[in-house]
C-alpha cells in the first residue's frame, strides 16, 4: 500500500473542518442560510469568499427553502454545489430535498444535527435528518471532526459519480461535534483536488433526439423537472433506487481509495465495527456517541466482557448485508436512537437494524434505547447500563421490554 | 400501461424530456375559450405578445391572427388586455 501523504494538523471544530473540506473541494456554488449549530460552516466559508481564497459563487438566500433550491439549480448546470443546515432549516428544505434527489442533483450538504421544535431546543439530536430518511438523499453520519472533514471530501466523490448522481447529507452531531475543537489532519489542497476530480456528467437523451451531458445549458437546451404522471413517475423513482444501489457499491471503494491517500478509513465506509468479531453483546450506534461507547467497551473487555460496537456510518443506502453479517453471532443487541418515531415502536435506527436481521435463521434478541434527545448528555456511567442489560439478556435470553429511554427521569 | 411505454432502464435520468412538448396537447382541458370579434379587432397584436402559452400567432404575410386551441388553456389574459374589447371568453363547447 502506498504511503499516505504528509498532512498538516489544524485545530478545528467540526463545523470548521466541514468548511475547510468544502473549500479544498473547489466548490463552485454555495447557497446557504445560517442556523445554529451549523452557522460556523457558512460563516467560515463566507470568510474564504471575502478573502478571495476561493472562487465560489456565494449566495445568501432569504430562507433554507431558497438555499436548497438555488443549490439544485446551480447543480444541474454542472456546478459543484454545497450547503449546510440543521433542525428547522432542514425541515424547511423538506419539499426541495425530494426535488433535488428526483432531479439527480449531486448537492452535498452538511447537517449539524439538532433537535426540532417544539419545545424550542438548539442542542444536538438526530431528529432533523432522521425525519428526512425517505427524501432520496444519501445519509452519512460521522463520529468526530476528523471524520467530518474526510466525509465531506468523500461525499463529492460519491454524489457526483455518474452511476450515483444523488445528493448527500453528512450528519455531524450538533455542538458535540460542530462546536468542539479537535486536532484535524488535513490533506494538501492539490491532493484533495486530485482525489475529488472534475465533475463528470451522465448522458441523457434530449427532445431533439441528441445524446448530451445532463446539464442545463443554453447552447444545448433540454427540459428538466417536467411532469411525469401515471405513465412514467414510477419508473423515475425506480431509477433513484438504482442510484442508491450503486452508492452502496461505491462508498466502500471511495473509503479505501481515500485510505490510500490519507491513511484514514472508517470501517468499510458503510459500517464501522469496533471489537465486534468475537462480541457476545453488541451496540449499534449512529454518530458521536460511538466514541464514548468505544471507551466503555475497552473497559468492559478488561473486565472480561465480550462487548463490541457497530457504528452505522451510512444510513442510506442501508447496508443490510453488512449489518446481518456483523451482528449474526451476537447474543444480544442494543440499538441506540437519538431521535423518536412517535408511536412507531422504537426509533428509526432500531427499525432498520431489526428489519435487516429478520432474514437470519436465528434472531439475536434486540432492544432499543432512545437517548440524548435535545442534547441531553449521555455519560459513560449511563451508557454502561446498556451493556449491563445486554449481559443479562445474553445470559437469560429474556427481553422484558424492547424499547427504553436512557437518561430520562422516570 | 401500454407496451409502447419505456422501462426504467431505457429512459434518461432526472426526467429529462425525450420528446418535444409540441406533441403534448395542453389545451384540451380548458373551460373557457377566447372568441374574437373581427369587426372590433385592430390587429394591434397585444394578445399575441401577452399570451403566456404562445398560443396566439401572428402571420404577417396574411396579416392574420390565429388562435391555437391545442395549447390555449382559456386563461382569459387576451380578453382582459384587448384594448378594443374584441375578445370575449365563452364556455367551450364541443
Amino acid at each position: 500500500m502506498a504511503k499516505p501523504v504528509k498532512q498538516d494538523t489544524m485545530a478545528l471544530n467540526g463545523d470548521e473542518a466541514v468548511a475547510y473540506a468544502a473549500k479544498q473541494c473547489e466548490v463552485d456554488v454555495v447557497a446557504a442560510y445560517p442556523i445554529t449549530p451549523q452557522t460556523i460552516i457558512v460563516e467560515k466559508f463566507s470568510e474564504y469568499v471575502a478573502n478571495g481564497e476561493v472562487h465560489t459563487e456565494f449566495i445568501c438566500t432569504e430562507s433554507e427553502h431558497s438555499a436548497i433550491t438555488a443549490c439544485l439549480a446551480a447543480s444541474v448546470t454542472g456546478a459543484r454545489t454545497f450547503t449546510a443546515s440543521a433542525s428547522a432549516g432542514l425541515a424547511l428544505m423538506h419539499e426541495m430535498l425530494f426535488v433535488t434527489s428526483g432531479s439527480r442533483a449531486p448537492v452535498v450538504m452538511a447537517v449539524a444535527n439538532r433537535a426540532l421544535s417544539s419545545p424550542l431546543n438548539i442542542h444536538g439530536d438526530q431528529s432533523d435528518s432522521m425525519a428526512e430518511r425517505d427524501s432520496g438523499w444519501i445519509h452519512i453520519y460521522v463520529e468526530n471532526a476528523q471524520e467530518a472533514y474526510d466525509a465531506i471530501i468523500q461525499a463529492f466523490k460519491i454524489a457526483e459519480d455518474v452511476g450515483v448522481s444523488l445528493p448527500i447529507m453528512v450528519g455531524l452531531d450538533g455542538f458535540t461535534l460542530s462546536h468542539s475543537l479537535e486536532n484535524v489532519d488535513v490533506l494538501p489542497e492539490d491532493i484533495v483536488k486530485q482525489f475529488v476530480g472534475e465533475r463528470q456528467l451522465p448522458m441523457v437523451l434530449t427532445h431533439e433526439g441528441k445524446t448530451m451531458p445532463f446539464k442545463l445549458d443554453p447552447e444545448n437546451p433540454m427540459t428538466m423537472g417536467p411532469i411525469a404522471f401515471q405513465n412514467y413517475y414510477f419508473e423515475f423513482k425506480r431509477q433513484q433506487e438504482e442510484g442508491m444501489s450503486n452508492a452502496l457499491k461505491l462508498i466502500p471503494e471511495v473509503n479505501s481509495s481515500y485510505a490510500k491517500v490519507s491513511g484514514r478509513s472508517y470501517g468499510n465506509g458503510l459500517i464501522d465495527a469496533y471489537k465486534l468479531d468475537d462480541a457476545e453483546i453488541a451496540v449499534v450506534c449512529v454518530g458521536s456517541t460511538s466514541g464514548t461507547l468505544k471507551v466503555i467497551i475497552d473497559e468492559l473487555r478488561q473486565e472480561g466482557v465480550k462487548a463490541g460496537l457497530l457504528r452505522l456510518r451510512t444510513f442510506r443506502p442501508l447496508p443490510v448485508e453488512e449489518l446481518r453479517n456483523a451482528l449474526k453471532n451476537a447474543k444480544a443487541i442494543a440499538v441506540m436512537d437519538k431521535s423518536m418515531s412517535f408511536g412507531g415502536f422504537g426509533g428509526a435506527v432500531f427499525h432498520e437494524v431489526r428489519h435487516s436481521l429478520y432474514d437470519l435463521q436465528t434472531h439475536p434478541p434486540i432492544v432499543n434505547y432512545i437517548y440524548g434527545l435535545g442534547g441531553r448528555d449521555s455519560s459513560p456511567r449511563e451508557l454502561r447500563k446498556v451493556f449491563e442489560e445486554l449481559t443479562n439478556i445474553a445470559k437469560t435470553g429474556h427481553v422484558e421490554s424492547p424499547v427504553h429511554y436512557l437518561g430520562l427521569r422516570e | 400501461m401500454s407496451s409502447k411505454e419505456k422501462t426504467w432502464k431505457e429512459i434518461s435520468i432526472g426526467a429529462v424530456c425525450s420528446k418535444s412538448s409540441v406533441g403534448f396537447m395542453t389545451g384540451d382541458w380548458k373551460t373557457y375559450m377566447p372568441v374574437r370579434d373581427l369587426e372590433k379587432c385592430t390587429t394591434c397584436l397585444t394578445c399575441v405578445m401577452l399570451c403566456p402559452e404562445g398560443a396566439i400567432r401572428w402571420h404577417p404575410e396574411m396579416s392574420k391572427i390565429e388562435f391555437d386551441f391545442s395549447f390555449c388553456k382559456g386563461c382569459g389574459i387576451c380578453a382582459n388586455e384587448c384594448p378594443t374589447k374584441a375578445i370575449k371568453m365563452k364556455i367551450e363547447q364541443e
